[in-house]
């Protein structure tokens, strides 16, 4: 018999670059992703006095499409359910807003938790069927919501409320008394910053508390998940509502911004666009859907630029050139980046092969 | 009474064009266990490449094989080059990979034959086979081709080796490495089969819907619509949801008020996912039982 | 000697998981791999079949297999059992063991094997049109065995056949082992848990800790070692 002498190896680790904390008095701790966050912000603040006001324009619509992104996020990368509807959602979302706003005079600031309202109420509605649906059947049910939504948006005899093919003019909002100074295209930027900032913020948490946990549990395990004690059906199902809600309050965003809606602009396409924003900002990730927006904003006007007859084919090798080269989207890129430089930082162990 | 049958006859007419889309979706969905959102623009550069060997001088029928031909090896060099790469990223990422082949496609062939009307013939002629004209020789000869398909497809996947080979590599690709499948080429043989049905699918469809860039897009969706109607596990089912959902989209057509063009879609869809509800599976789906 | 193992180090992502690990094993013989949970000894059957990372050597009737695709090294001759025994749930069983003989051409040798599984398996038999996923956890190993015998194996790589089975029906399985080795002389390399079964049946046992052989020897000693089985056998 033989025995070979063991020694257990330790590797030592520097520590991660995410990890070093300051402590302040009064306790409270900074984070080198606090500090990334609030630098975010403060070049979001200054931004619309840095750029062209159509740049500024563009960048509003980035956050829209981010919120709407992470909406979708919130549903498909930490729950898991599927969605090919979301395009209904922000519709439904920008509609509502429109609605109240030209038929009904609501003011603006209301629309939106009157439009995350109404959504929240259809997401939820829709999630109860859903429950039975799996995989690629849930992809067919919200893909007939997205296809729906702009036949009901044109429906003749809801013409009345929804102003038909033609669609609905929105005004868009004058700042506020004390910011007069600015346009009101800057009002709507920092406007919808604010929301953004916001909603981001309350995403973040939800993520990170209890219910966030059960949420994703339900995405990896949903038998396991079920087996501890969670009530998978109402975790679902309010998912589904607040992710709606979350895309209906960018819809009601876009409507401010585009200042009109019309039902084709709600179409399936949306849905897809969303999606690629999702995949390429990083599913599971919410600073990644801002990446997303940005993405699905500008990337198909590059690729009309490069050559109109040829675009959706540039379009097509742009994005399979970055999945390619970023497998899990952006933020799967920087995870991997950041390990690569934690692994550097640390000594080896002396077998190493 | 006499209405009703005309529309489900029109139905299965329209149907048998959805129904070969479905096929064709089942498939690749059982080679590689992903749907395909690019399946329809595949066929239907499919199709542009028999127009133009025919635009060259060739007879229908060697420019039918050459497109066949073409689209198998494509297909097997589209999973090669552009799928391999990636399989072992997430769902979605694959899924946005189809996205970008649908774009590449569609707009590649808009700029090489741009997006005019074209007209593509028929191999079975357009004189009617029933009396009152509710189906002519072509839409027969679609349903014929559709099911002769499937009766290959079946014999090939039950009763051969190699369909055996593929339907494992798709199910459970490390328990095929085990006992010796080269998985890569299995997936790469089941793009390549799905291609080919599709050229045959697109060159099927064309002379009804007429030959342009953007003629699968309705297609397709109906076809995923009847393969998941079908559940998506069978083959058999896939054609039968396909022609259901041609007769349920012209029934709704006709007998549900309000509902024009556009909506015949949205009710059939909706219709879909109520049987999908009770259901979950699909009408013909084997529900997959699974051992926690 | 059919297969060398020197020096193998394994991988998952970043983690090292198996450290300088060296054995042989010669045709016709059975050998086990014994440890706690962790130890890697799953990894070491994973290893062998190209399906982690590796560095290091691995020789099978003097290939150098080591960096080999899996589905070559099974061509040659190498069968594997998986952990979670990886049956093609949605197919039947006759359909799994047709799987298993997938890269052999004999029909008439094919059918003849499979005739005899049924023997060897009775209850197989009574179940071979229905779906392999509805059987029960016993049935689903003596499939997963019997589908990787169809290959005609020199080398049967079989990972934890006792998870998750009642005593009665391992004590049947590890019987048929037996008969199997000496019928048909197919080597086997065994990773259990179940110690004892384990060392009955296998003539050497190699014992891993965290990543590394920390003992091996003779069935019989390891079996009578006080202290080995205390300290790591845990009986």
């Amino acid at each position: 018999m033989t025995v070979q002498s063991e020694e257990s190896v330790t590797v030592p680790t520097a520590p991660a670059v995410t990890d070093i904390t300051v402590t302040r008095p009064g306790g409270l701790r900074v984070t080198a992703r606090h500090l990334l966050i609030g630098a975010a912000v403060l070049v979001g603040l200054i931004l619309p006095w840095m750029v062209q006001s159509f740049v500024m324009f563009q960048l509003t619509q980035v956050m829209i499409y981010g919120l709407a992104i992470l909406g979708l996020n919130l549903l498909t990368g930490f729950n898991g359910q599927f969605s090919l509807g979301h395009s209904a959602f922000y519709g439904i979302g920008a509609y509502t807003a429109a609605i109240l706003m030209s038929r009904y005079d609501m003011n603006y600031a209301l629309t939106l938790p009157a439009a995350g309202g109404v959504c929240f109420i259809v997401g939820f509605l829709f999630g109860l069927p859903a429950l039975r649906l799996q995989g690629l059947y849930l992809a067919l049910a919200t893909f007939a919501l997205a296809i729906a939504m702009p036949q009901i948006l044109k429906f003749h005899p809801l013409e009345g409320l929804t102003g038909g093919v033609q669609g609905l003019v929105v005004i868009q909002p004058d700042p506020p008394a004390l910011l007069s100074f600015l346009s009101s295209d800057q009002w709507l930027y920092y406007f919808t910053l604010s929301v953004i900032l916001v909603m981001f913020a309350a995403a973040a948490n939800l993520v990170r508390s209890r219910t966030g946990r059960a949420i994703m549990a339900i995405r990896d395990h949903p038998i396991a998940a079920a087996a501890t004690g969670i009530n998978t059906a109402v975790y679902k199902t309010l998912t589904f509502g607040v992710s709606a809600l979350y895309t209906g309050v960018a819809g009601a965003l876009g409507a401010l911004a585009v200042a009109f809606v019309a039902p084709d602009s709600f179409s399936f396409l949306l849905s897809v666009s969303f999606l690629v924003g999702l995949v390429i900002g990083g599913v599971g990730s919410i600073p990644g859907c801002l990446f997303g927006g940005l993405f699905v904003l500008y990337v198909p006007n590059i690729a009309e630029s490069i050559s109109t007859g040829l675009a959706g084919a540039i379009y097509g090798a742009i994005l399979l050139l970055v999945i390619f080269v970023m497998p899990s989207g952006a933020a799967g890129f920087c995870r991997y980046a950041v390990a690569y430089i934690r692994r550097s930082r640390t000594p080896r162990n002396a077998n190493q092969h | 009474m006499e209405l009703l049958l005309q529309q489900v006859m029109a139905g299965l007419a329209a149907g048998s064009i959805y129904a070969c889309m479905a096929l064709s979706v089942v498939m690749i969905y059982q080679a590689i266990d992903h749907l395909n959102f690019a399946q329809g623009e595949m066929a239907m550069f499919s199709t542009f490449i028999a127009w133009q060997c025919m635009q060259w001088g060739l007879p229908y029928w060697l420019a039918f094989i050459v497109a066949v031909v073409v689209s198998f090896i494509g297909g097997v060099l589209i999973e090669r080059v552009l799928f391999r790469p990636i399989h072992n990223a997430p769902v979605l990422s694959n899924l946005v990979a189809f996205i970008a082949l649908y774009g590449i496609l569609n707009s590649g062939a808009g700029y090489l034959w741009d997006f005019t009307i074209k007209q593509f013939p028929t191999p079975f002629g357009t004189k009617p086979i029933f009396a009152n004209g509710l189906m002519d020789a072509h839409e027969a000869g679609m349903i014929g081709v559709t099911l002769v398909l499937l009766a290959l497809l079946y014999v090939f996947f039950r009763g051969t080796r190699l369909g055996l080979a593929m339907r494992a590599a798709a199910a459970n690709p490390e328990s095929a490495r085990l006992v010796g499948i080269r998985v890569g080429w299995m997936t790469a043989l089941g793009w390549g089969m799905a291609a080919a049905i599709g050229a045959v699918a697109g060159m099927l469809i064309a002379p009804v819907v007429f030959l342009e860039p953007n003629m699968m897009l309705g297609v397709l969706l109906y076809g995923f619509a009847g393969a998941v109607l079908g559940g998506l596990t069978s083959p058999g089912g896939a054609v039968a949801g396909g022609f259901a959902v041609g007769v349920i989209e012209n029934l709704a057509g006709t007998f549900i008020p309000y509902v024009g063009r556009e909506l015949k879609l949205t009710i059939a869809l909706i219709l879909i996912v109520a049987v999908l509800m009770v259901r979950p599976s699909g009408l013909f789906g084997r529900n997959v039982v699974s051992r926690v | 000697m059919m297969l060398e193992v020197r020096g193998l180090d394994a991988y998952y992502g970043e983690t090292w998981v198996l450290r300088g690990v060296s054995f042989d094993l010669d045709q016709g013989h059975i050998r086990t791999l014994l440890g706690a949970n962790g130890a890697g000894k799953t990894t070491i059957l994973r290893a062998l079949c190209g399906m982690v990372r590796t560095a290091g050597e691995i020789v099978f009737d003097g290939k150098k297999v080591a960096g080999w695709a899996t589905e070559d090294i099974a061509r040659l001759g190498v069968a594997h059992v998986p952990e979670g025994r990886g049956t093609f749930v949605r197919m039947t069983v006759e359909e799994n063991l047709q799987l298993g003989a997938m890269t052999r051409r004999d029909r008439a040798g094919i059918a003849q094997d499979i005739e005899r599984t049924y023997e060897q398996f009775p209850r197989l038999r009574e179940r071979r049109t229905q779906q392999a996923g509805t059987l029960s956890g016993g049935e689903q190993q003596m499939l997963a065995v019997g589908r990787a015998l169809m290959l005609r194996p020199r080398l049967l790589l079989l990972d934890e056949p006792s998870f998750g089975l009642a005593p009665l029906i391992v004590e049947e399985l590890f019987a048929i082992l037996r008969r199997i080795n000496a019928e048909t002389g197919v080597a086997m390399l065994i990773v259990e848990q179940n110690a004892a079964l384990a060392l009955e049946l296998a003539e050497h046992a190699y014992l891993l800790e965290t990543g590394r052989i920390v003992m091996h020897g003779p069935a019989a000693e390891i079996a009578a070692d006080e202290g080995v089985r205390r300290s790591y056998l845990g009986y």
